[in-house]
C-alpha cells in the first residue's frame, strides 16, 4: 500500500460469475493497491442448485469453486490487507467459512476473522404465504410450492455493512444483489446511511458497473477490425476509485489487457437495466438518466450525476423450482445437399420419438451454423456443413434420454454421412420465478456470525 | 442503406424471460439517425420471428444511446429455454443487422 493518505477508497471487482478467469483477480489483490475486493458468483439460479446440493451433503452448498479462487487470493488479500467481500456462501455461507479457516490453519495463513451473513433463505417463511404473486405471470406462488426447492432474497448492502462493522477481513454471504457487494463497501467507509441518496446511487451505479467484472474493462466487447481490444489475452480486471462526494472513476492496472473508456463503460451501464429511471436494487431505485462520463486520461473514465430516490419496502426473492427435463442431442453432416440431409435427420427423430410413445410439451430443431441463435436465416446460401441439434423438454428422465439416444443413432440409421454425433445429454430443469416479500418479515432473520482462527 | 451496425455498438442482457439491448451510437450524426428511425415498430419487426414483444425503448440522450426491452425473447425464460442461447446474449448482434435510411 502506498504510504501517503489517499482520498478514495479503492474497489476491485474479483469475479462475474462461478467459473469466472481467477488470475486477474490475484493479479488486482497483488498490485492494485486495493482496500476491497469483492467476489460475485451467483447467478439467479445457482442459490437453488446449491440448495439441492446442500439437502445431500449438509457439509457443501457454496460456491463449488470456493477454495480453487480463496486458495489464490487470500493469502496476497490478507499480505496486503485488502479486505475481500464475496457471495460464494451461496447455500451455505457456514460451510463455506468453516472451509476457507481449515485452509488457512493448514497453511499458516492468518490470522484471519470472517464474518458470515445469514437470513437470505427464506424457504420455509414462503410456504406459508402461498398468495404472493410470481412478478411475471401475476399467478400465485401456491402453484410453484409444491415444486419449490428454494427461496433466497436479495438482501442489501445494509447488512454487508453490518459485517463489516465487526472488522473482518473477510465477508461471506449467499444471496445479496450484485451491486450491494460493491456499495457496502464504500458506505463501511465513508459511513453513508440510507438518507443520503444520492452517494447511494453513485455507490450503486459504481457496483452496477463493477459486478460483471471485464464486461467494464474490454470482455465481451471485441470485434476485429471495428472495436479492437489491446492485449484481450491478458485482460485485466476493474476497479473503482470512489470519492467521499460519491464521484468516482473506473480504471484497471496500467500493463493488464482490455479498456476501460466510454464505449466499455456506457455498454456495461445498461446492462441488464430497463427503465433506466427505475434500476430497483434492496438499497435505492437508482436513476440513470443524467448520469455522466468523462474520459480523464488512459483507461481512466470518470462517472457523476447517479441519483437515486429510496428503497422500497419489499425485497425480490427468487424461487427456484423443479421442471422436468430437457433432452439433447448433436449430429453434424457436410458437403452438397449438408442442409437437406440435416433437416431429414431432424424428422426421422421426431418420427421416431412419437413411435416410441415418448411425449414432450416442446421440440427445438436448430441447424447451427444458419438458424440456431436468431431462429431464422438471415443470409440464403447454404453453408457448406451444418450442425444438427434437438433439444426437447418432457416431465419424464427416459423420454429426455431417448432424445439423445435417438439423435446418436443416426450416426447408423439416418442420412448419409452423419458425423460426431454427442453423446445424450439430459438436464433436470430447476428453473426461477421472483415474488416480492414485506421487508419486515425478512430483517428479523438476518445474522452476523463471526469466525477467527 | 446503412446498418445499425454502421452506427452504433451494444450488448444484450437478460431478466427472466425479457431480453434488453443497448445501441450505443458512435457519434454526434450517428445518434441523430438512431433516434428518428430505430424505433419500437422497427425493431419489433426485427425480432418478431422469436419475440412476442411489447418492445420499450428508452433514451439516454447524455450518454446518446437507446435501451430496447422486449419482453417474451428468451424462450420463456433464461433458466428453462431450449434455446443454445438461454441468456440471448447474441441478440444485440440481431439488433446491429437492422437495415436504415442513410449512407455510410
Amino acid at each position: 500500500m502506498s504510504a501517503a493518505p489517499r482520498d478514495f477508497v479503492r474497489i476491485g471487482a474479483g469475479a462475474s460469475f462461478a467459473d469466472d478467469r481467477i488470475a486477474p483477480a490475484v493479479e488486482l489483490a497483488e498490485r492494485g493497491q486495493l482496500d476491497y475486493l469483492a467476489f460475485e458468483c451467483l447467478a439467479e439460479r445457482t442459490v437453488a442448485r446449491e440448495n439441492q446440493t446442500r439437502l445431500k451433503n449438509p457439509k457443501l452448498g457454496y460456491t463449488p469453486r470456493l477454495m480453487d479462487r480463496m486458495s489464490q487470493v487470500l493469502p496476497v488479500a490478507l499480505k496486503n490487507k485488502v479486505k475481500i467481500i464475496t457471495n460464494m456462501g451461496a447455500a451455505n455461507p457456514i460451510a463455506a467459512v468453516e472451509l476457507v479457516h481449515d485452509f488457512a490453519a493448514k497453511e499458516g495463513v492468518g490470522p484471519l476473522h470472517t464474518a458470515a451473513v445469514l437470513g437470505d433463505d427464506i424457504t420455509d417463511l414462503l410456504r406459508g404465504q402461498p398468495g404472493l404473486s410470481l412478478m411475471e405471470s401475476g399467478h400465485p406462488l401456491e402453484e410453484l410450492l409444491p415444486r419449490m426447492v428454494s427461496g433466497n432474497a436479495y438482501l442489501g448492502a445494509d447488512v454487508i455493512v453490518r459485517a463489516l462493522q465487526t472488522e473482518a477481513q473477510l465477508v461471506v454471504t449467499g444471496r445479496v444483489a450484485d451491486p450491494s457487494l460493491y456499495l457496502a463497501a464504500a458506505m463501511y467507509h465513508y459511513g453513508w446511511s440510507y438518507d443520503d441518496w444520492n452517494r447511494i446511487g453513485a455507490g450503486t451505479a459504481a457496483g452496477h458497473l463493477l459486478e460483471c467484472c471485464a464486461q467494464v474493462s474490454g470482455g465481451c466487447f471485441a470485434a476485429p477490425g471495428r472495436k479492437e481490444v489491446p492485449n484481450l489475452a491478458r485482460l485485466g480486471f476493474p476497479y473503482a476509485d470512489m470519492r467521499k462526494d460519491g464521484q468516482f472513476t473506473l480504471s484497471k492496472l496500467a500493463d493488464a489487457g482490455g479498456r476501460v473508456d466510454l464505449a466499455t463503460c456506457k455498454e456495461q451501464l445498461i446492462y441488464e437495466v430497463h427503465d433506466p429511471a427505475a434500476y430497483i436494487t434492496p438499497d435505492c431505485v437508482l436513476d440513470i438518466t443524467d448520469l455522466e462520463m468523462r474520459q480523464m486520461g488512459p483507461d481512466l473514465v470518470q462517472i457523476s450525476g447517479a441519483r437515486a430516490r429510496p428503497r422500497t419496502d419489499t425485497y425480490k426473492v427468487t424461487i427456484g423450482y423443479t421442471d422436468g427435463f430437457i433432452g439433447e442431442g448433436q449430429i453434424s453432416y457436410a458437403g452438397i445437399d449438408a442442409v437437406a440431409r440435416a433437416e431429414l435427420a431432424a424428422s426421422l427423430v421426431q418420427r421416431r420419438l412419437a413411435d416410441t410413445g415418448h411425449k414432450y410439451s416442446e421440440v427445438r430443431v436448430d441447424l447451427i451454423g444458419i438458424n440456431s441463435l436468431h431462429s431464422k436465416r438471415v443470409y440464403e446460401a447454404d453453408p457448406y456443413e451444418v450442425r444438427l441439434r434437438i433439444a426437447a423438454r418432457t416431465t419424464d428422465r427416459k423420454s429426455a434420454e431417448a432424445v439423445g439416444f435417438e439423435t446418436r443413432a443416426l450416426h447408423v440409421n439416418g442420412p448419409a454421412g452423419g458425423a460426431g454425433g454427442s453423446d445424450p445429454m439430459v438436464k433436470e430443469v430447476l428453473a426461477v420465478q421472483s415474488v416480492l416479500i414485506p421487508r419486515g418479515l425478512v430483517d428479523p432473520r438476518v445474522q452476523i456470525r463471526e469466525f477467527r482462527t | 442503406m446503412i446498418r445499425v451496425n454502421d452506427l452504433a455498438h451494444g450488448r444484450a442482457g437478460d431478466k427472466g424471460n425479457t431480453s434488453n439491448i443497448s445501441v450505443i451510437a458512435f457519434d454526434e450524426a450517428a445518434w441523430k439517425i438512431l433516434r428518428v428511425q430505430l424505433t419500437e415498430d422497427v425493431v419489433m419487426k426485427a425480432f418478431a420471428h422469436f419475440a412476442t414483444g411489447p418492445v420499450t425503448r428508452y433514451e439516454l440522450p447524455k450518454l446518446q444511446a437507446l435501451n430496447f426491452v422486449i419482453r417474451g425473447a428468451l424462450g420463456g425464460g433464461v433458466t428453462r429455454s431450449l434455446a443454445q442461447d438461454a441468456h440471448g446474449k447474441s441478440l444485440s448482434t440481431l439488433m446491429m443487422t437492422i437495415e436504415l435510411q442513410g449512407d455510410k
